[in-house]
């Protein structure tokens, strides 16, 4: 047993700073060089803001995520559940870049009709986080 | 007699023996042979499809259309405007899924459904919505339109999970339809 505690404790900790490392990797994905200074209170006001649709209609973020980012949403044309995004009741949130990169992709193009900038993702991030 | 039971025994194991060598082979022996009658559409198998598309909505089995127009919806140009909005993926998930999709796609399967929806269009004809497929059509014409597009739990016949209730599972006999805001359909 007392063989195995030194490989239980590595793997303990290997997975709490993997945990702690994943909002920071993000981060640091969108600011490799470390210029910018990301904030919450930006990606709050961009989070929250409305646009016009092609057809004249708003929607924002909370469209499909709702007001409450601790409670789940619901896609705005199918209807389909989205999971609640405040990682503070989904753990799964913000730990898989490939995902944050996909859907920030897809999302940013619906609310504001374009790819947002490094800058914006990183705001955005801040203020998910604190949630 | 004895001699006559242990014929019978030997061609029935042969039977069998062909039969499940012909169910490996998912040929049209096989189907017509098939013990189990493959009736509804093939269910989805793959996790990586079902994760990235019910992500959004209904994870519509490859069997409901054929090749071409798995190749028109999911390339990678047709996913950034994916019936209005940006289904965009990553070269390698976008080319597992459409892998996925067209070698499963209707005009390969021998479920009923996809049969039947081959037989129901013309060979140039490739739509991208299964609600465009005349045999989709024929099987929903009698259901009044205050049921499905006026309908706010419903909304369009595209969700198929609203009334199907076995629709994941490939099931969509009348036995299993249940109308929000109405109740059991049978017509």
């Amino acid at each position: 047993m007392k063989k195995y505690i030194g490989l239980i404790v590595i793997i303990g900790l290997g997975c709490v700073s993997y945990a702690q490392a994943n909002m920071d990797d993000l981060y640091k994905y969108y600011n490799p060089q470390g210029e910018l200074t990301f904030g919450a209170e930006r990606g709050k006001t961009l989070w929250h803001k409305k646009h016009l649709d092609k057809k004249g209609k708003e929607r924002a973020c909370t469209t499909c995520h709702g007001e409450d980012l601790r409670k789940s949403g619901k896609h705005a044309k199918t209807g389909k559940v989205i999971d609640p995004l405040a990682a503070s009741v989904n753990k799964e949130r913000f730990t898989d870049l490939k995902k944050v990169k996909k859907w920030f992709k897809r999302n940013c193009k619906w609310v504001l009709g374009r790819e947002c900038t490094d800058q914006e993702k990183g705001d955005i991030l801040k203020y998910l986080s604190q949630l | 007699m004895k001699k006559n039971s242990v014929v019978f025994m030997l061609m029935m194991s042969v039977t069998l023996g062909g039969v499940s060598v012909l169910h490996a082979d998912e040929g049209f022996a096989s189907w017509l042979f098939s013990v189990e009658r493959k009736k509804g559409v093939e269910p989805v198998t793959d996790a990586i499809y079902n994760e990235e598309c019910s992500a959004c909505h209904f994870p519509y089995q490859p069997g409901w259309l054929p090749e071409a127009s798995w190749q028109k919806l999911i390339a990678a140009s047709a996913l950034e405007d994916h019936f209005g909005e940006s289904a965009e993926l990553d070269e390698q998930t976008q080319q597992h899924i459409i892998n996925f999709l067209t070698a499963n796609s209707a005009d390969k399967s021998y479920y009923k459904r996809s049969k039947k929806i081959m037989a129901s269009l013309n060979k140039d004809q490739a739509p991208i919505r299964i609600t465009k497929v005349p045999y989709i059509i024929k099987k929903h014409d009698e259901i009044p339109e205050k049921l499905i597009s006026k309908n706010e739990k419903v909304k369009s016949l595209s969700y198929c999970e609203k009334c199907h209730k076995k629709a994941e599972k490939g099931i969509f006999d009348d036995d299993s339809v249940f109308i929000p805001g109405h109740g059991y359909w049978s017509d």
